[in-house]
């Protein structure tokens, strides 16, 4: 039969489709990294993640109002979407009737799929406006920014939680409730300690995601080079600087552009690492 | 000092506000958009190329844009993700090729846009040579959308009953067959559900496109002319202020592809689960 030596080839390509993950990896890292190594080398890591100066065009490149922007706004998008995450879990999971689940669980989810650029543009025609009009200044801020984060990463937020709470088993809660313990001391006491890890690991991809996102961030935030200093400060992340400059940057300018990248993929591997680890720790228990 | 009773009735309270504030945020945002740009949409506006930038016309050159650089995407994408799913789950003996191959991919998963369009910028368009193109930006988004099709694949074929491999190899089908025969026609519902999820992704993508397929306005012709996608045309009319309600209108186009696509994922989950 001809097929029989065919398989063998079939195999090796479907091998070869395998590693190709790996391979894009290991290439996007070492194409990122080339271009942005040399010159973190030369200009010296510390200068470049404390320096505060970020003007290209006079030879400055320090990223640390970038750093705390991102961080910054990272942190104000949990502070959004942590509640509102885990709040929907939690009455999701436990509270709300299946029917009305099976309903709004799916929109919910319509939320993760919206690309990132409608929620800038909303942010931009909408938001931003009414923050001006609210509180003055230009309206392009952390606030703004926080917000429209905070709504991006809920859906990410909420499913992998409410997964993680479906997931404790059925008999810990029927051991509580049997106790005599309400259902609402059933959930804080017993259901989510025990989902905990989950909880937290949805929290850490939404930092993730946070940290990743670029679009809806550069729409919103003002992109203003400088350490913010209040919720309405305007300010530019790490994404922002990249997006908004390679476009024209060339030469050293540009390189400087792939060290902001280098700086990004660790803080996001770190996340990420620190996400599964978190799961997998909980998974084992 | 609240009772029991009372801290559970707050509890609820509180929680059910939560759960109403996000509905109503998401059908706020979709009311909002629909509203204001429904108006706009007309055939001239979906069949026409742009005039003055986009102040005026249409979007035909950019749908068209969408489609090729999600076609070349999954002309990558899909044969590596799902030939990938086969190996691991059907012919891979060793676990830790699994293992790190599982690896590689969330980390694949978890890099941003961002970083995805500096490195298709600076080996697609810089070291191949492509240029800013359809190629260079379908190739980078390939890359974005493998771990979504390689996932959902993988978990598709594992469903397939071990039953299903044992009667086929049992009749005396080579094992190449009965993956071709029986196991992926049983799994394709599963592997249709990533694929369209991931054209939903590549779709919306915005920074790495923008950074690789460029912005052009005009249709592209070949795989090596610079394009401009749906998302980067809604970026660029609202950023630079071009027109407000042709951005609506762009915003409203592009998130009914996004929303059909998904719907039919969903749908497609629906009819697998069994109820």
């Amino acid at each position: 039969m001809k097929l029989k030596k065919v398989e063998p080839w079939i195999r090796t390509l479907l091998f070869l489709a395998a590693v190709f993950s790996i391979l894009a990896v290991v290439l996007i890292i070492v194409f990122v990294f080339k271009e942005g190594l040399p010159f973190l080398r030369k200009w010296g890591l510390t200068t470049f993640i404390f320096g505060e100066n970020w003007s290209p065009t006079r030879g400055n490149f320090g990223i640390f109002p970038m750093l705390l922007g991102s961080i910054y706004l990272t942190l104000g998008a949990i502070l959004i979407g942590l509640p509102l995450g885990v709040g929907c879990a939690i009455f999701f999971a436990e509270f709300a009737p299946a029917k009305i689940t099976s309903w709004v669980r799916p929109a919910v989810e319509v939320l993760a799929a919206i690309p990132s650029v409608i929620y800038g543009f909303l942010g931009l025609l909408v938001l931003v406006p009414w923050l001006r009009q609210l509180y003055g200044g230009t309206g392009f801020s952390l606030l703004a920014g926080s917000l429209v984060l905070g709504i991006m990463i809920l859906p990410t937020v909420m499913t992998v939680s409410e997964d993680a709470i479906r997931a404790v088993p059925l008999s810990y809660k029927e051991g509580s409730l049997a106790l005599g313990a309400t259902r609402w001391q059933t959930i804080s006491k017993i259901t989510l300690p025990a989902a905990q890890s989950g909880i937290v690991a949805s929290v850490v991809l939404g930092m993730g995601r946070a940290l990743g996102e670029t679009m809806a961030v550069i729409m919103i935030t003002g992109n203003v080079a400088q350490v913010p200093t209040s919720l309405l400060s305007p300010l530019r992340t790490l994404t922002g600087n990249i997006a908004l400059e390679m476009g024209y940057a060339a030469g050293q300018h540009q390189q400087a552009l792939f060290a902001t990248g280098v700086i990004l993929f660790i803080l996001i591997f770190v996340l990420t690492s620190l996400a599964n680890l978190v799961r997998w720790k909980g998974a084992t228990h | 000092m609240l009772t029991p009773k009372a801290k559970e009735r707050l509890a609820l309270i509180i929680l059910g506000s939560i759960a109403v504030l996000t509905v109503a945020i998401l059908a706020i945002t979709l009311g909002y958009l629909l509203a204001k740009g429904l108006p706009a949409i007309n055939w001239e506006f979906l069949s026409q190329a742009p005039r003055r930038m986009g102040r005026q016309g249409g979007i035909f050159p950019f749908i068209l844009s969408t489609f090729y650089l999600t076609g070349v995407a999954l002309f990558l994408a899909v044969p590596v993700g799902v030939g990938a799913a086969i190996y691991l789950t059907e012919y891979a003996k060793v676990r830790w090729l699994t293992t790190t191959v599982r690896f590689f991919t969330e980390i694949l998963a978890g890099i941003p846009s961002i970083v995805f369009g500096l490195f298709g910028f600076i080996f697609f368009v810089i070291t191949l040579g492509f240029g800013w193109s359809l190629l260079s930006g379908g190739l980078t988004l390939a890359l974005m959308i493998l771990p979504t099709i390689l996932r959902t694949a993988e978990e598709a074929i594992k469903t397939v009953p071990y039953s299903y491999r044992e009667g086929s190899l049992a009749l005396g089908a080579t094992q190449g067959q009965t993956i071709w025969k029986i196991v992926l026609p049983s799994a394709l519902p599963g592997i249709l559900t990533g694929i369209i999820l991931a054209v939903g992704r590549a779709v919306g993508e915005t920074a790495a496109v923008l950074l690789t397929a460029g912005s052009s306005v005009l249709p592209p012709l070949g795989l090596l002319d610079s394009a401009r996608s749906l998302s980067v045309h809604l970026y660029i009319l609202a950023v630079e202020g071009i027109s407000t309600e042709k951005a609506f209108a762009t915003a409203v186009v592009l998130i009914t592809l996004v929303l059909i696509l998904n719907f039919t994922a969903t749908k497609l989950v629906r009819r697998l689960t069994p109820q």
